[in-house]
């Protein structure tokens, strides 16, 4: 795991340097997420870097985004697991106009499954024009400025 | 719930984009207009509905009004997906006998008070943990929040699973823009769009378009709504054709709802929660898709056309580019759709002109006048909770 941005927008990279100015992923300046009781976990996760999942205690089912009950087995009880940090592309936008809060050029927003069978939204630091729907992505952390830490994906090494 | 309920007014302010007057005045001045064109009295009005994004809460709309006694009044939660709500719950208070005259009313200065397509860095919330607020922290801090965002992920993964290409969403557009171009109530009259214009558009949120994204207004909508026992011996004193039979009134919310994206649920393409509104719509009405001759589909975004269009029954799902490519949806086709420009060409007024152009569809009074027109099918906002109606000659 690593707290910088993803490896795709290093200066060798022929595909992402044209636009790596653009596509660097913010460290100050973004919404600060709202937490209650239910999903603090998930922020002091990625805090710690790891991404984690909840799940329910009495089926077992995963659930993102979290919540206070089970919507299946319908038990308050649960606890989390810590993904593997790797899925695929599942679908993606990229925020151009206006530009996103924090981004200083277009923001590739990307919705990720991870292998667990779950979805998070996401960054990635990666030109666009060469993402493909289904190829293999994973997590990555920035730490913020206010104190908080969101994901990135990247391409595996 | 079916047929038991009538709307016998509409009314409308112009719509701009920028009213020089206050949000309330706008309401007042539609709700004025709509009473006046349904020949009923300010103070007989005893029901009051709108939507809880408007501004203009219903004890200052009563108050204006000159309303001395109320019996029915709410707020369906949201925007876009509560348009055609508030008509449904207006005529399931008419049944139940708690009013007699309901007014649905949406007013606003979206475009010079309140734009709605501004990403905002306090969107996530950092105060109050609202359920909302949690619902946009999972996506407010990676720059996902704006409407066009939203819907711009569904749209993509649309285009994977269906090959649907971006000139798919560019006829929706263009279909409006050519309705528009004839009304000259529509912020676009005169500016029809060609597909090279919508591709030549800069892009908002890749893969949408300026073009597949509906405008920023500023206007007022009311509707009002009678028995349906009412409104026909009202058309027999007159022997005008004003009133329009609600035939079928429903709301619709799917699995997993999270604010308008549906990202978590198994299938993302498809408006499961229109879908639900719609075979109740069929249900009451005991009409099908087939018996409809003019579809008012709520066009915030154009994919989500396409999407509705499939999840009402017109084609199967994934066939909706197919289905308008030989101009299916435009004035002269199969099933003409919104014959007022929409939303993309007349006006952003969370689809209530919508509902409006529906009941002139009926009467015979649109600008752009589908001949025979008996069934006219009005959703509001797709992928949000939502909510439809199907409008019949009374």
């Amino acid at each position: 795991m690593t707290d910088t941005v993803s490896p795709a927008s290093s200066p060798d990279s022929a595909a992402s340097s044209a636009l790596s100015p653009s596509l660097s992923l913010p460290r100050s300046g973004r919404s600060f997420p709202a937490m209650n009781d239910d999903t603090a976990f998930f922020w002091e996760g990625t805090k710690a870097h790891q991404l984690l999942i909840q799940r329910c205690d009495s089926c077992g089912r995963l659930r993102h985004p979290p919540g206070p009950a089970c919507p299946h087995c319908h038990s308050f009880e649960w606890n989390t697991v810590v993904a593997a940090g790797t899925g695929t592309l599942y679908s993606f936008v990229v925020q151009r106009h206006p530009t996103a809060p924090a981004f200083d050029g277009p923001a590739v927003i990307v919705l990720v499954e991870l292998d667990e069978g779950v979805r998070v939204i996401s960054n990635v630091a990666i030109d666009p024009d060469t993402l493909v729907i289904g190829e293999r992505l994973e997590v990555g952390f920035i730490d913020q400025d206010e104190g908080f830490t969101v994901t990135e994906f990247h391409r595996p090494a | 719930m079916t047929g038991k309920a009538a709307i016998v007014g509409i009314g409308a302010t112009e719509f701009s984009k920028n009213s020089g007057r206050s949000e309330l005045r706008l309401a007042i001045e539609c709700i004025t207009a709509a009473l006046a064109d349904a020949g009923i009295a300010p103070e007989e009005v005893n029901g009051l509905l709108t939507l809880t994004m408007d501004n203009n809460g219903v004890g200052s709309v009563a108050r204006s009004l000159g309303i001395q006694s109320v019996s029915f009044f709410a707020e369906i939660p949201g925007g876009g997906g509560g348009g055609c709500g508030t008509v449904a719950l207006a005529a399931a208070a008419i049944e139940a006998g708690l009013a007699d005259v309901v007014v649905c009313y949406r007013a606003m200065n979206e475009r010079s008070q309140e734009r709605f397509g501004l990403p905002s860095a306090t969107y996530g919330g950092g105060g109050l943990a609202t359920s909302a607020a949690i619902d946009r922290s999972w996506h407010a801090p990676y720059g996902l929040s704006t409407p066009a965002s939203t819907i711009g992920m569904t749209a993509r993964r649309y285009m994977h699973e269906y090959g649907a290409r971006s000139e798919d969403f560019g006829r929706v557009s263009v279909a409006s823009r050519r309705h528009a171009a004839t009304n000259p109530k529509a912020w676009f009259y005169g500016k029809p769009i060609t597909l090279e214009d919508h591709q030549a558009s800069r892009m908002i949120v890749d893969p949408l378009h300026l073009l597949d994204c509906c405008q920023e207004s500023d206007g007022g909508v009311a509707i009002v709504v009678v028995s349906a026992e009412r409104a026909r011996a009202s058309a027999r004193a007159s022997g005008s054709r004003s009133g329009v039979l609600i035939a079928g009134a429903a709301q619709g919310m799917g699995p997993e709802p999270v604010l308008m994206s549906n990202y978590y649920r198994d299938v993302i393409t498809t408006t499961q929660e229109t879908g639900i509104a719609a075979r109740q719509l069929w249900q009451q009405s005991g009409l099908s898709a087939a018996d409809i001759d003019v579809a008012i589909l709520y066009d915030h975004f154009t994919p989500a056309v396409l999407m509705q269009l499939e999840a009402l029954g017109f084609c199967g799902v994934g066939e909706a580019p197919d289905f308008i490519r030989d101009g299916a949806i435009e004035i002269d086709g199969r099933l003409p759709v919104n014959t007022h420009g929409g939303q993309l060409g007349e006006a952003y007024i969370h689809g209530f002109n919508g509902i409006a152009e529906a009941v002139r569809q009926l009467r015979g009074t649109a600008v752009n006048q589908v001949k025979d027109t008996r069934n006219v099918v009005v959703t509001s906002g797709s992928h949000v909770p939502t909510s439809a109606l199907v409008l019949s000659r009374l």
